[in-house]
């Protein structure tokens, strides 16, 4: 779909990105030391930094990736709001305090506390760089799809002006400011949703979503007479080569303007609206049939997202309170909506979207999206993938590099407990939020069939125009402040853990200065072109495969070394190694980076399931025992 | 940025060796709380998926009510772990 942008929108955003902007000029002037560069000098009160967890944690795949997944498919979004939170009671019951007791900038300085070990540096340095890499991935794409609809740029230069102003901010200023800025975007956050959530209640559900709002699509043709279509007058049903032999589709051109309009073929023999979106070999796309565009002669993608039918067969159900909400929702029908990509003999590359009424009694139970569907099938190992995903989200948040390195900008123990109670209370409320703005998002008649990512925004447009600027403004600082502490995160670990304590350069303190700035730009630039990338997937999966990787690599080393008094330095750095190497080798041997990164068949992919975690946590805890048993304990330093 | 140091003296907190113990355990008992409830939603989930479209008490199903509950019930078990540990050099609960 093409979004067209408005002046107010434009306002709202230059106002918000100025004032982050300005917020972190004036508090990184004030960051002189290392102390307070990377750890905010230790002297943020908990309640602050306990807000600034969720503006971390809160990030472009919590807001636009549930929101919008909950959207195309129901609660299989909902499920990743579960497993985020849960991985919060790691971080308190069993991190947050020792973190903050052992460390001083980075997670390296935890790990490393008592052995003083060169392998645990750079093994923990190159795990930071590679979580917050592919961490850094999903918040890029979700940047692009908000400026988007925002602005009315292509994906790319959202991704690209997001890194700039990132990047420039940390460069610029530090952890100080990365702090507050986390700290006003996550209350706005969460204070825009409940606004959203609550319009989404006085709404309700209705059957035509141009009673929900005049920015909605109309309602689809479906049930129709396949004899009305291919005898209407200048009707010419096209042959079904190429590709489109084996799907259920007529296509129908009219012989006078040449448009060709396609139909699925329904079960009942009957025929469904579609809409399409060609490709042709020249490069040239068409919007169900004519060319893409806003213009006379052009066509564009309508928005989608209705209730079908309603309990009790009413059109509209008026106000509801939150509990009835979920209950009409269970016993509705919803129009969602499916794709197929079709290669016609021509060349031509035309994605397909189709109509599929859903009762909510499927979409309101786990199973119902593709990620997740296996979990429906009776055949025990097509379970993997859902278990190992919810032990990755449950282990993963405590071995996030950024969320670590925010323990220390506190200045005791108690201080880390207390932050972390009031970031799970603030992540959790929000967490709830999302299933209701899903589905809402789900039924209110403006979701582009292309993009779940944009389902939060273009549900805030479908109430008016100043809460979609609002909340794509807030969404966008969310991003610049996540974004912001991984590269924090990035750089810390280059210039502190490599730079300094690995290589142990001799540096003054302008060149270790410009180490850091130099590092947070060339993660920048990475982040960058990653994000321009992968952006067709959805923010939510990728962020999935960030915690896999963070849960395997990061978390036996934490917990064996505060729990097991036998761990050596050796057995440290080989389970960060092989757990890193482990979950990243299975994720791009996985049938889902076949078919979404490398365009290949997903069942040739090298490994069962496309989750690590279950497999390679396990591993990471089985090498650091055997190695630490195969290796002899250094005496330790004291802390 | 200017004195960027890396080397420079961090200040640290006062321990109790027995306050660090206890805590640790209250954490470990908890967080053990939470993984059986955790557990039997991944279980449920993953085994009984059709038993999560039930309606118990007439309104939202199981699977809603079940994930409220675990977003609910972290909170919980977080306030009661702020309760029960205990604070350096007081030797009794905060």
């Amino acid at each position: 779909m093409i979004h067209e942008a408005s002046s107010l929108s434009v306002i709202v955003f230059l106002v918000f990105a100025g004032l982050v902007v300005g917020i972190s000029f004036y508090l990184g002037a004030r960051a002189k030391s290392a102390s307070g560069y990377f750890a905010a000098g230790g002297g943020i009160h908990w309640a602050v930094n306990g807000v600034a967890f969720a503006g971390d944690y809160l990030s472009a795949a919590s807001f636009l990736g549930i929101c919008g997944m909950i959207a195309f498919f129901g609660y299989d979004g909902f499920l990743y709001s579960i497993g985020y939170l849960a991985g919060w009671i790691v971080a308190l019951f069993v991190i947050a305090e020792p973190l903050k007791r052992l460390g001083r900038f980075t997670f390296a300085d935890a790990l490393d506390n008592r052995f003083n070990s060169r392998g645990i540096k750079l093994a923990a340095a190159i795990s930071t760089l590679v979580v917050s890499c592919f961490y850094l991935i999903p918040q890029m794409v979700g940047a692009g799809a908000l400026v988007q609809p925002l602005l009315g740029f292509p994906h790319y230069v959202g991704v690209l002006l997001v890194g700039c102003i990132v990047t420039f901010i940390v460069m610029t200023a530090g952890m100080v400011s990365t702090t507050w800025v986390q700290f006003i975007k996550g209350l706005l956050l969460v204070l825009l949703c409940l606004v959203i959530t609550v319009l989404i209640l006085m709404r309700g559900v209705n059957t035509d979503p141009k009673v929900a709002s005049e920015k909605a699509g109309a309602v689809q043709p479906r049930g129709v007479d396949a004899a009305s279509v291919t005898g209407a007058p200048g009707a010419e049903v096209l042959a079904a080569d190429g590709g489109w032999a084996a799907l259920p589709y007529l296509r129908v051109r009219n012989t006078a303007s040449g448009i060709v309009r396609t139909w699925r073929k329904d079960a009942d023999g009957t025929l469904s609206a579609t809409q399409t979106l060609t490709v042709l070999s020249d490069g040239r796309k068409l919007a169900n049939g004519r060319p893409q565009g806003k213009g006379e002669g052009q066509d564009d993608l309508k928005p989608v997202g209705y209730a079908s039918k309603l309990p009790g067969g009413v059109e509209r159900t008026g106000s509801l309170g939150p509990f009835e909400f979920l209950q009409t929702m269970q016993e509705s029908e919803v129009i969602l909506w499916g794709s197929d990509k079709v290669t016609g003999s021509d060349g031509a590359v035309t994605t397909v979207y189709f109509q599929k009424p859903t009762p909510g009694g499927d979409f309101m139970t786990p199973g119902s999206s593709p990620t997740f569907r296996k979990v429906r099938s009776d055949k025990p190992s097509d379970k993997l993938d859902f278990l190992s995903l919810m032990l990755a989200l449950f282990c993963g948040t405590a071995s996030l590099p950024h969320i670590l390195i925010r323990y220390y900008t506190v200045k005791d123990q108690i201080s880390a407990r207390k932050s972390t109670v009031v970031g799970i209370a603030a992540i959790g409320f929000f967490y709830v939020l999302t299933l209701y703005l899903g589905l809402g998002a789900m039924t209110s008649g403006t979701l582009d069939v292309t993009d779940s990512n944009m389902s939060a925004p273009l549900l805030a447009r479908s109430f008016n125009e100043f809460l979609f600027a609002m909340i794509s403004a807030v969404a966008f600082t969310t991003v610049l402040g996540t974004v912001s502490g991984l590269i924090m995160a990035a750089s810390g670990a280059v210039a502190h853990d490599l730079m300094t304590n690995f290589l142990k350069l001799k540096m003054d303190e302008f060149q270790k200065v410009r180490a850091a700035k130099i590092a947070a730009l060339c993660v920048g630039v990475l982040a960058m072109a990653l994000g321009i990338t992968f952006s067709k997937m959805n923010v939510n999966f990728l962020v999935g495969w960030a915690f896999n990787i963070a849960a395997s690599a990061n978390l036996p080393a934490l917990v064996m070394l505060l729990f097991w008094k036998r761990t050596t330095k050796e057995g440290i750095t080989a389970a960060i190694l092989v757990g890193m190497c482990s979950s990243l080798a299975w994720i791009l041997s996985s049938a889902q980076a076949f078919k979404d990164v490398y365009g290949l068949d997903p069942a040739s992919a090298l490994v069962p399931f496309s989750q690590p975690a279950i497999v390679t946590i396990p591993l990471g805890f089985l090498v650091l025992i055997v190695v630490s048993l195969m290796t002899k304990p250094a005496a330790e330093k004291i802390a | 940025m200017a004195g960027l140091d890396f080397k420079a003296p961090v200040s640290r907190e006062q321990e109790d060796a027995a306050v660090v113990a206890h805590n640790t355990r209250m954490g470990v008992w908890l967080l053990l709380v939470y993984v059986v409830f955790y557990g039997g939603f991944m279980a449920l989930s993953a085994f009984r998926p059709a038993a999560m479209a039930a309606t118990p008490l007439g309104g939202p199903n199981v699977a809603v009510l079940y994930g409220f509950g675990l977003i609910i019930l972290a909170l919980v078990l977080a306030l009661v772990y702020m309760k029960v540990c205990r604070k350096s050099g007081q030797g009794s609960a905060a």
